[in-house]
């Protein structure tokens, strides 16, 4: 779903330049609109003196995990760092970055991209292919860090094997890009 | 949210009048206006055309201006023309080389995909074509662009073709752009190269686009903006199963709307503004002996009085064919709207019911069920802690259910234990339902007796005893389905499901009950409404209606009869055969009145709906917001946690508040035909109790404990709203064909049956030979065979859907079939 704005109208912030606006527009699943809210939202992220020229800052990753909507989600690092281009992959988003990450999760995004992205953020290990090692990680993920809530290693086990028997169309014991974009395509709740 | 909405509008003009090349269309646009002229006559059919129409222009325009090295503004467009055409192609390498990068990037596969991006192409392409065609329809009804395009100079039809070929294929690679994959980085770099060649009219089309869209936001239908903003803040907290019931009431609201449009406009308006006034005729004035109270506001709190004597009920309505100097048929209208309302209602419901369906696809898919739990159980709209750990919670007990039950449905006996348990838990909740209905029975007849013996004998519990008992089995009733449901060991979609049919068959159980039981005292006590909850009053009204016009009847003649004495006691005792004595002036106000039995009804619709706006704010006050108060503040001093305890915040009850705006609105189609006002009272009702839901949910509610997301497809609350729908409107049409309306009010007073407004209109309005036609096809002999051709094209198109689907699963079989081919070739 969207990542939109939680109502946090900001006073007048300096607007992005107008040519790069319409760019963003055509370039994103997001409208004028909602980009210009994006960049308030961004720019709320910087400290004071860097506002100005938000649209070429960095923001470190613990500044857009205090962002609301990431921060009751599990899988927030590995968001920041998928979408993230900084060179020193210390996981730091641009604006441009930013923009990138709410166009994907915008509700006008393709399915394709969608599942595109989502393959990449649970890819854990980065290694292209979801292995039984990423699917732990990604359950763990899911059931919350409380001691109750997860799940033993027979019930782990039985359901790896349950998602691998369902997924894995050549059974090579992983799943790719394909197969899990066959499989997500089908679901009425991606 | 006003001041986002001005600065994008500055913005996007600031962009239009920084641009170099539109500052130097708008200079333009004066001076070309000659040229136009002259070059519209030689290729005006060619502007006209729609299709390429703006890229032919485009293509022209830029010739032309390269060719006239105009002004300013056009040397800018100049300028970029000549980049063009070096860059264009090197954007073009640039973009084959960047596409088959990224495929080989994804590694092996890109077969797959490479059809997928096509097929992304090939509509995108379209929704641009269609865009950039509407935007030139829209521009073209504005005018502002339409005369910049048109040329002059003949050019040949081969540089036509070319430009047109070039600027596709820069459209087509500015419309795949979002769906690549890349960081934005790439895109702007792929974006400039490409974008420049086609800035001119593209560029254009895509500010006005943006601009159209922009005004479309400022002056949107959604009046409620605010309610569209805040239903993103408790999506976050709540998750989208409780803005599902938001966007449901918003839907009801449209409704409403368009039935108080229909009602105000066309039966209250016309009637205060060209109708007889106040005080002209008996029924629309306040009898004598009740003019003392009018005024009160207990009276017209309880609408009489004033209230009622007025355009807010039927009673008020005279039945003159055609009123005021418009010749303003009101009964016609009157009629026609009561029915019109219910067509419309019911041509909405179906509607939206069909639209659900569509959304659906092929139905439920269960051949992915763990995969898809892993991958797309998380919701992504929750941005609070709080409902992060709920879900957290239930994904992990999904797993282990769906574990548990996966291992278990290896083991065959234990299906058969399953489906007994549930045959068990439908035998325990029927036993539940049976039970209700019994003890209502026996409690309505002991009230009865109660009433035989006289009430004044008998205390608080004994004169209200069915309301008691009816209140609290709907209180503790569900609870115990609840509880029945756990049981059954189902999906909580699928739980709701039940639980939601439990209760709707427990209300309507009861009131069947209830209504059986009393049809004997209604029949004594017509005029009497014991005030019940709105689900009793909802059916209870039906059987009053019959027996109150069976009294009513009786009370007809009664006070004719008394009327013509009275008449005869003002000529002093003599009624002459041919009188020409002056009628005697009297004031309406004494007039003796005969009985008016729908504004009763109406007036008890009415102060129904309104009970029942009270009770839910106060509920809401109460219930939610003291009660919050308190736990927050009394929980410092207090010996157990008040928080996890009892008795803790409140959840937002979703089954609870749609089932009560369902009922809410049978009771508007009930009794919109005999009180007018009725649904201007519902908007106003729904429009705070909107924003008050919304308050209390945000401010005093939590999350519930088990919080899954609502898909969209709301078809099981749309089929129980036609079901309300079609109870609700039975009475209405009961009274309209069998039921004499009142002599003495209403726009129908003096004829036998209430359509015959509709034969009276055929027969002075319309020309004879229309009647002859209506009354030719109103006869049984052609109507019968017109209800069975209905039936059998009803049975063929449901044979046509059923192959249809089957068409669809086979499809998809063959579908996947083929993927799976595809992949491992």
């Amino acid at each position: 779903g969207s990542a939109q704005g939680s109502g946090a109208m900001g006073g007048s912030a300096s607007l992005i330049p107008r040519d790069l606006l319409g760019e963003y527009q055509e370039l994103t699943f997001l409208s004028k609109q909602e980009i210009l809210l994006a960049y308030k939202r961004f720019s709320e992220l910087l400290p004071k003196e860097e506002r100005e020229n938000a649209c070429s800052t960095r923001v470190p990753k613990s500044q857009i995990l205090t962002l609301p909507e990431l921060r009751a989600n599990p899988f927030q690092q590995r968001i920041c760092h998928v979408f993230s281009t900084s060179e020193t992959e210390d996981d730091s988003m641009s604006f441009e970055d930013f923009l990138d990450m709410l166009s994907v999760f915008s509700d006008s995004a393709t399915s394709d991209i969608k599942s595109y992205y989502a393959f990449r953020i649970f890819d854990f290990d980065n290694d292209g292919i979801l292995d039984r090692k990423d699917l732990e990680q990604l359950v763990n993920c899911l059931t919350g860090q409380g001691e109750g809530s997860r799940l033993s290693s027979e019930e782990m086990e039985q359901l790896i094997q349950n998602i691998l028997e369902e997924s894995d169309i050549d059974k090579d014991g992983t799943i790719n890009l394909a197969e899990f974009q066959h499989v997500v395509s089908r679901s009425p709740d991606f | 949210d006003g001041s986002d909405d001005n600065e994008e509008g500055s913005a996007v003009e600031n962009e239009e009048n920084a641009k170099g090349t539109d500052k130097g269309k708008k200079r333009a646009t004066p001076r070309t206006r000659r040229a136009h002229a002259r070059g519209r006559d030689r290729h005006g059919d060619e502007d006209d055309e729609d299709d390429e129409g703006g890229m032919r222009r485009a293509g022209p325009r830029r010739h032309r201006s390269r060719r006239r090295g105009r002004a300013a503004g056009n040397e800018a467009s100049d300028s970029d023309m000549e980049h063009t055409k070096a860059r264009k192609n090197q954007a073009n390498q640039e973009s084959k080389e960047n596409d088959e990068e990224d495929e080989d990037e994804k590694g092996g596969k890109s077969g797959k995909g490479k059809n997928e991006k096509k097929g992304d192409k090939k509509s995108d392409k379209k929704g641009k074509k269609e865009k950039a065609n509407k935007k030139k329809k829209d521009k073209k009804k504005s005018g502002s662009g339409s005369d910049s395009e048109s040329e002059e100079e003949p050019i040949t039809e081969e540089e036509l073709a070319k430009l047109k070929e070039e600027v596709e294929e820069k459209k087509k690679l500015i419309a795949t752009l979002r769906n690549k994959p890349w960081k934005m980085k790439k895109k702007l770099s792929v974006l400039k190269y490409g974008l420049i060649s086609i800035m001119n009219p593209l560029l254009i089309l895509i500010l006005f686009n943006t601009f159209c869209a922009s005004l479309d936001k400022i002056t949107s239908k959604d009046q409620l903006i605010c309610l569209s903003i805040t239903s993103h803040v408790f999506t976050g907290h709540f998750g989208s199963s409780v803005a599902s019931y938001f966007i449901f009431l918003r839907w009801m609201y449209g409704i409403n709307m368009i039935l108080f449009g229909l009602t105000f406009g066309l039966v209250m308006v016309p009637e205060a503004l060209m109708g007889k006034p106040y005080g002209s005729l008996p029924r629309k004035t306040v009898p004598r002996a009740e003019e003392a109270t009018a005024m009160n506001f207990a009276t017209l709190w309880d609408f009489s009085g004033f209230a009622q004597y007025s355009v807010l009920f039927y009673g008020y309505y005279n039945n003159q064919r055609t009123i005021g100097w418009l010749k303003f048929r009101m009964p016609l209208s009157y009629f026609l709207v009561g029915v019109g309302s219910i067509g419309y209602s019911f041509m909405i419901v179906t509607r939206t019911m069909a639209k659900n369906a569509n959304d659906d696809g092929g139905g439920d898919d269960t051949s992915f069920n763990f995969s898809w739990k892993m991958f797309t159980s998380w919701d992504y709209l929750i941005g609070n802690p709080e409902t992060a750990d709920n879900k957290f919670a239930s994904i992990t007990t999904s797993f282990k259910e769906a574990i548990v039950e996966e291992q278990e449905s290896r083991k065959e006996e234990n299906i058969h234990l399953t489906r007994f348990l549930r045959v068990l838990a439908n035998f325990l909740a029927l036993c539940t339902l049976a039970g209700s209905g019994y003890l209502i029975f026996f409690v309505v007849r002991r009230s009865q007796q109660f009433a035989l013996e006289g009430l004044e004998n008998y205390g608080w519990w004994e004169r209200n005893e069915v309301n008691t008992v009816m209140s609290l089995l709907g209180m503790f009733c569900p609870t115990l389905f609840d509880v029945i449901s756990s049981l059954e060991n189902y999906h909580p979609r699928i739980a709701l499901r039940w639980q939601l049919g439990r209760i709707f068959a427990l209300f309507l159980g009861n009131l069947y009950t209830f209504i059986i039981a009393l049809m004997d005292e209604i029949n004594l006590k017509a005029r009497y409404f014991l005030p019940f909850t709105m689900f009793d009053r909802l059916l209870g009204n039906i059987e009053a209606l019959q027996s109150a016009t069976d009294i009513s009847l009786e009370e007809e003649k009664i006070v004719k009869y008394n009327m013509t004495i009275w008449e005869a006691s003002l000529y002093n005792g003599t009624i002459p055969e041919n009188s020409t004595a002056p009628p005697i002036q009297v004031d309406p106000a004494d007039v003796p009145r005969g009985p008016c039995w729908e504004t009763m009804v109406g007036q008890e619709f009415v102060r129904l709906t309104v009970s029942d706006m009270m009770t839910t704010y106060i509920t809401i006050l109460i219930g939610d917001f003291l009660r919050a108060v308190f736990v927050r503040f009394f929980n410092y001093c207090w010996c157990w946690d008040l928080e996890y305890g009892f008795p803790s915040y409140s959840e937002f009850d979703i089954s609870g508040n749609v089932l009560g705006l369902i009922f809410n609105q049978g009771m508007i189609w009930m009794g919109s035909f005999y009180a007018p006002c009725l649904p201007a009272i519902n908007v106003f009702r729904l429009h705070t109790s909107m924003y008050l839901q919304c308050w209390a949910v945000m401010c005093c509610n939590v999350p519930q404990e088990r919080v899954f997301k609502a898909s969209r497809s709301n078809n099981f609350y749309m089929a129980m709203l036609l079901f309300i729908l079609f109870l609700s409107t039975l009475p209405a049409v009961y009274t309209i064909v069998s039921i004499p309306p009142s002599f003495d009010c209403g726009p129908f007073s003096g004829k036998t049956r209430m359509y015959e407004v509709i034969s009276e209109t055929l027969e002075h309005d319309f020309p004879s030979w229309f009647g002859k036609v209506f009354g030719y096809a109103s006869n049984p002999g052609l109507i019968l065979p017109f209800i069975l051709l209905m039936v059998l094209s009803l049975y063929y198109l449901n044979a046509t859907s059923k192959s249809y689907k089957e068409a669809n699963l086979e499809l998809k079989k063959k579908l996947q079939s083929v993927r799976i081919e595809n992949y491992c070739f």
